[in-house]
């Protein structure tokens, strides 16, 4: 039986507008979704349980407003959510990998799958931390996986694992085949699947799973943690506007002798 | 306040790649005068040249790992040397470029280390103080950050490619030669993952990240075909070809182009959208481009409301005209 973690993170829908302020981001309109990239993750996660069975638990770090990512992860097929409690955690990645780890660490999960970044900060950076401190290997940026023993996946491999995953990953624009032995991480790029949209079965099976939130306390790091914060936000402004730009008329001839004529003289982005 | 930076010299097939000369350039700046920078060359066969162009650019330092396992790129054994380095040099910060092995690295190294880390950065400020403002995007995009980091920890901060000025020949000033070059001591490690085959699918192009010039189709290129003329006006201006999402889910072309929310985010000198209507989705890859160019049928394309030069017209009478233009005025 296979454990999976998946590690997902409620976002903005980035897709909507966004109204940014000096105060912050005005988030009384804004809609919030799992973060595309963790959707791919999830969806992968279920359908290795489906096809060979296990146990799939989502996680994430977030304010009370997470949860309804979590119920969505429950609803298309997760088994039980664990949301550990934001409240008191500064927006920093070092200090939410330290405290996710402990969350994760008792797991003991087989596979840990997450998005390749998030929409909202995206940086990319917190499951490779927890990773690193779980000390399992990862292969990023997936668009194709496959779970199995070493002679179920046709590979030959030096580490002697009982299972395997073995990735294609995208790899700035080729595409990489790899054998990498679980437990490990591998992070999903867009291309892994279609995720599913939960039907209305799954949503009411969902609120009979299991939904437990940890707080910051009841880790061993203690709540002291959060005052090692390694970054902050020190402003946040929207992009500056970009002023209207010249349409350039005439004959398709003339358009384009205008336009390399500008490019040249005005822009100055040819030589 | 002199500090000591160090900076992952990124090579693609064999060559030092542009984004690490930008990361030299910020590592220089970050120093300070009486700072040190030191480089890091991980790889199998590395030439003199290499160190040589890091040390004319402002490397004090520049440390090589040259072992058979490093002679493609492999996470593990890239960590392992980056460690290596860390280990030696004991700096400050770490700049990486934000690239595929950089975005990978960088977490690593920063939980390795308890250091901060800043992904992304397009731009680095003074804070008015003995510290420095990391400039990034949020939000695809549609916000900017400053961020600070705390003192007393080592900072991993990854740049992304075509933003911060590279460092150029001759910006070692006094320093120019008088850097030395050091074997790392360097013991490839145990690789769990074990690469069994690459597919090229970028076609040799140049990196589109890096590119300082990139032509973009949309669904209004009809075909695979159609990007033809495209890779055409590439060509004259040493650029490389993009996608929008809806080209790429039409099958015009491979997902690897995509540029885009999801995809890649570029920012090149010059962005030429042809054909291309300009969702928030695709927006999100190149509105921060310097110069964007549109050519599109539909006078009311919310492209036209970001790009400094809007052509109304057909894609298939312009962009070879265009490519005429460019090739002619070249060669006047």
């Amino acid at each position: 039986m296979m454990k999976i973690v998946v590690l997902l993170k409620q976002t903005f829908d980035t897709e909507e507008k966004i109204i940014v302020t000096p105060e912050g981001v005005d988030e009384r309109e804004a809609k919030f979704v799992i973060n595309p990239y963790d959707e791919y993750a999830l969806e992968e996660a279920i359908r290795l349980k489906e096809k060979s069975g296990g146990e799939v638990i989502a996680v994430t770090c977030g304010s009370e407003r997470a949860q309804e990512a979590l119920r969505t992860a429950l609803a298309v097929g997760a088994d039980e959510a664990v949301r550990l409690d934001a409240g008191e955690l500064p927006d920093d990645s070092y200090v939410i990998a330290l405290a996710l780890t402990e969350v994760i660490r008792p797991l003991a999960p087989d596979l840990l799958l997450a998005g390749l970044f998030a929409v909202d900060t995206g940086a990319g950076s917190v499951a490779l931390q927890v990773a690193e401190r779980l000390g399992l290997p990862h292969a990023s940026a997936a668009v194709k996986l496959g779970v199995g023993s070493a002679s179920e996946l046709g590979i030959e491999h030096p580490a002697a694992a009982q299972r395997y995953a073995l990735v294609e990953r995208d790899a700035e624009g080729d595409t990489e085949t790899v054998a990498i032995p679980l437990p490990a991480l591998i992070t999903a790029q867009q291309g892994l699947n279609e995720p599913r949209y939960p039907s209305l079965p799954g949503i009411m099976k969902a609120k009979k799973k299991p939904l437990r939130t940890i707080m910051l306390g009841e880790l061993s790091l203690g709540a002291g943690v959060a005052g090692e914060a390694r970054t902050s936000q020190a402003g946040l402004y929207p992009p500056p506007p970009r002023a209207a730009g010249k349409r350039i008329a005439g004959t398709p001839g003339e358009q384009a002798a205008e336009l390399v004529k500008l490019l040249r003289s005005e822009a100055k982005v040819l030589p | 306040m002199p500090r000591t930076i160090l900076v992952y010299a990124e090579r693609r097939d064999g060559q030092l790649r542009r984004v690490a000369f930008e990361a030299l350039g910020a590592a220089r700046r970050l120093a300070g005068e009486d700072g040190a920078v030191h480089a890091v060359l991980a790889g199998s066969g590395i030439v003199a040249d290499d160190a040589a162009a890091l040390q004319a650019r402002g490397a004090d330092v520049v440390h090589i790992a040259d072992d058979p396992s490093l002679g493609s790129y492999a996470p593990e054994a890239y960590f392992a040397a980056l460690r290596a380095a860390m280990d030696a040099v004991r700096p400050d910060a770490l700049l990486l470029g934000h690239t595929a092995a950089g975005r990978e690295l960088a977490p690593r190294v920063a939980a390795a280390y308890g250091a901060g880390h800043v992904a992304d950065v397009i731009a680095i400020e003074p804070d008015g103080g003995d510290g420095a403002l990391f400039v990034r995007p949020l939000y695809a995009g549609k916000a900017f950050e400053r961020r600070s980091l705390a003192a007393g920890h080592p900072w991993v901060i990854t740049v992304r490619p075509n933003n911060l000025p590279p460092a150029e020949p001759g910006d070692a000033g006094g320093r120019s030669g008088s850097g030395s070059v050091q074997a790392l001591v360097y013991a490839p490690p145990p690789l769990l993952t074990a690469v069994r085959g690459v597919l090229r699918r970028a076609g040799g192009q140049l990196d589109l990240a890096e590119a300082d010039v990139v032509v973009s189709g949309g669904r209004g290129v009809r075909s695979a075909a159609g990007f033809e003329p495209l890779q055409a006006l590439a060509a004259a201006l040493g650029g490389a070809v993009g996608a929008s999402r809806a080209a790429c889910d039409a099958g015009y072309c491979d997902y690897a182009l995509q540029i885009g929310q999801t995809g890649k985010v570029v920012t090149p000198q010059l962005y030429i959208a042809c054909g291309i209507s300009g969702a928030i989705q695709h927006l999100a890859g190149m509105s921060q481009s310097r110069t964007i160019v549109a050519i599109n049928k539909d006078p009311d394309a919310p492209i036209f409301g970001i790009a400094d030069y809007g052509i109304v017209g057909d894609l298939f009478e312009v962009v070879p005209l265009l490519t005429d233009e460019i090739l002619r005025s070249r060669d006047n």
